[in-house]
């Protein structure tokens, strides 16, 4: 547990110093004071008045940014130090490789979430000045969300870091796998659909293993329980799952996802050559 | 201690160690040599656990790959080319301690030995400290804690000639109850240090020898050298090596490290058209020897 502790603690440590860390907390920190400056929280669109709206609106932007931003700089920072020789050094000391591995994803998780999670905070104590009512049953899921998201991408970048020999590789393999999923939210989705005439559950069916699909689902889900805005698949997911059951899957999905991506990775990395 | 038993490596095709088999005892130093390609980088990972191979190593019955962490608390590691590390000084040494169960105030000893106060740059991250800053600190870590077999890749090549006297000292001070590999593609650079050969050709071992053990890694040279002109070159060449001349520039007089005699006989060899004489005593050696040695040898050119 020391070497764990020691491990993650470097690795933040580490990160705080990069600069890919001072831009991404930018960026989201950059969103929300956005939101702020062009009046979100003042305005009211299909009823979604206050909070509720930036949080949606974070929400929406945080899913197109996150994955690609975890990703990249997942991989780019693991690949990159096993290229640069860091791992050599480092792996020369006597630190187990489970904890070298599961320190690095926790030190990570931790850089990774903690800036988009305050972002969101800094909204609600804005919210709580300008005397907003704060839904604290939405903020705690959108945090949830957030969670497992980061997770999510954090244990895809952690797996394609442990098969990709090179950064280069590395990265263009998070890229395409951010790309892949990205296109399977709507464009390819309804070109398959529309070409094949594929049944409307199968298609349903590969939209709910894209976690970026299922993340966009249950964060649409809070504001609009019917899923009005999803159209006629809507009738297949609340069939299958019904509301609480498919806020459930939302969370638990890309946990599983997230995890199982982590631990394929730890596989290869403890079996393979470590520099 | 070490077993090396018929181990082989390849990558995709290319076979670059291929049966190596070596055993290596303690109070063992093996100058591990061999061109570029050679495949001494991938022994010491091999050893080090951070390959997978085919045959086997074991270190005092225990596999490098699988039992990590026992394997790896008996090695200090200094590798040729510092790994270009963010973390601060101060912090790269509390996490080596840490994983290593060691006192983070014995590598601050070793390295105030070797001539850098780490303290003073506890907040500089690691990638910007210079070249020999960086060696320094990793030969603190491996030195300043407890390890039975010490691995290093160039470990000297950076040093200037005091630290490279001090480090000579550390290694002496462990001798006989650790087991070195020093690797190096030139056998000039560390010869001095070692009692054993192992050189590498095309992933074999070519040849495995015990060589002479006589010079004492701890001792000072006093020497003198007298040139037929001053030449600034030179001047800044020696001074280098703290040499110091009373007689504006024909004679110098300064120390060397025992170890090191070879590496500076190889840089006077770059004036040899200025030298007119050349000597070199070691200190604390006996002084009658020396001069009954001087005495006949005086008789002999007159």
């Amino acid at each position: 547990m020391k070497h764990l502790m020691l491990t993650a603690m470097a690795d933040i440590n580490e990160s705080l110093r990069s600069r890919w860390f001072l831009i991404y907390t930018l960026i989201f920190g950059g969103i929300v004071v956005a939101l702020f400056i062009t009046g979100l929280t003042e305005s009211r669109v299909m009823g979604f008045t206050g909070l509720s709206r930036t949080l949606v609106t974070y929400l929406q932007i945080t899913m197109a940014i996150l994955p690609v931003f975890v990703l990249l700089t997942t991989v780019r920072s693991v690949a990159g130090d096993r290229e640069a020789g860091i791992f050599e050094y480092m792996l020369s000391l006597p630190v187990g490789l489970a904890a070298w591995y599961w320190g690095k994803i926790i030190g990570r998780f931790t850089v990774v979430f903690l800036p988009v999670f305050l972002a969101m905070m800094l909204a609600v104590v804005w919210a709580a000045i300008k005397g907003a009512e704060i839904p604290w049953g939405q903020v705690l899921f959108y945090t949830l969300m957030l969670l497992v998201l980061a997770w999510c991408f954090l244990g895809i970048g952690m797996l394609i870091s442990s098969l990709a020999r090179s950064a280069d590789v590395a990265q263009g393999a998070a890229f395409l796998t951010w790309l892949v999923l990205l296109l399977f939210l709507d464009l390819i989705l309804l070109g398959v659909m529309i070409q094949n005439g594929s049944s409307a559950e199968t298609v349903v069916l590969i939209a709910l293993l894209n976690p970026l699909q299922v993340f966009r689902t249950g964060a649409m889900m809070l504001f609009d329980p019917q899923l009005v805005l999803l159209g006629p698949s809507a009738w297949v997911i609340l069939d299958t799952f019904g509301h609480a059951g498919y806020l459930v899957y939302s969370v638990v999905y890309p946990i599983l996802v997230g995890t199982l991506c982590a631990w394929i990775g730890y596989y290869f990395f403890k079996r393979g050559d470590l520099p | 201690m070490i077993k090396i038993n018929k181990v082989s490596k390849s990558f995709r095709k290319n076979r670059v160690l291929d049966g190596i088999e070596l055993e290596i005892e303690r109070g063992d130093r093996i100058a591990l040599v061999g061109s570029n390609g050679a495949g001494k980088t991938t022994l010491i990972r091999c050893l080090l656990g951070e390959y997978v191979h085919e045959g086997e190593i074991l270190m005092d019955g225990v596999k490098p790959r699988t039992q990590r962490r026992e394997v790896l608390k008996k090695i200090g590691f200094v590798p040729q080319i510092p790994p270009p590390l963010k973390m601060p000084v101060m912090q790269l040494i509390h996490f080596a301690a840490g994983v290593c169960d060691s006192d983070p105030e014995k590598m601050y000893q070793v390295s105030d030995k070797l001539g850098l106060d780490a303290r003073q740059f506890k907040h500089q991250p690691f990638v910007k400290l210079s070249g020999g800053q960086k060696q320094k600190l990793l030969i603190s870590i491996a030195l300043g804690r407890d390890s039975e077999f010490l691995i290093m890749d160039e470990p000297a090549a950076n040093l200037d000639p005091e630290a490279r006297h001090n480090f000579f000292s550390l290694l002496a001070s462990k001798q006989k109850d650790t087991a070195m590999i020093i690797s190096s593609h030139r056998l000039d650079e560390v010869a001095a240090l070692v009692n054993r050969v192992v050189e590498l050709d095309q992933g074999k071992i070519v040849l495995n020898d015990h060589v002479a053990d006589q010079i004492d890694m701890d001792s000072i040279l006093q020497c003198e050298v007298k040139l037929t002109r001053a030449e600034a070159a030179f001047a800044g060449t020696v001074r280098e090596w703290g040499f110091e001349t009373s007689d504006n520039g024909l004679t110098w007089k300064g120390p060397v490290a025992g170890p090191d005699r070879l590496r500076f006989l190889g840089v006077l060899s770059r004036y040899a058209g200025l030298l007119k004489g050349i000597q070199m005593q070691e200190q604390g050696r006996d002084n009658q020897a020396a001069q009954s040695h001087d005495k006949k040898r005086k008789e002999a050119v007159s």
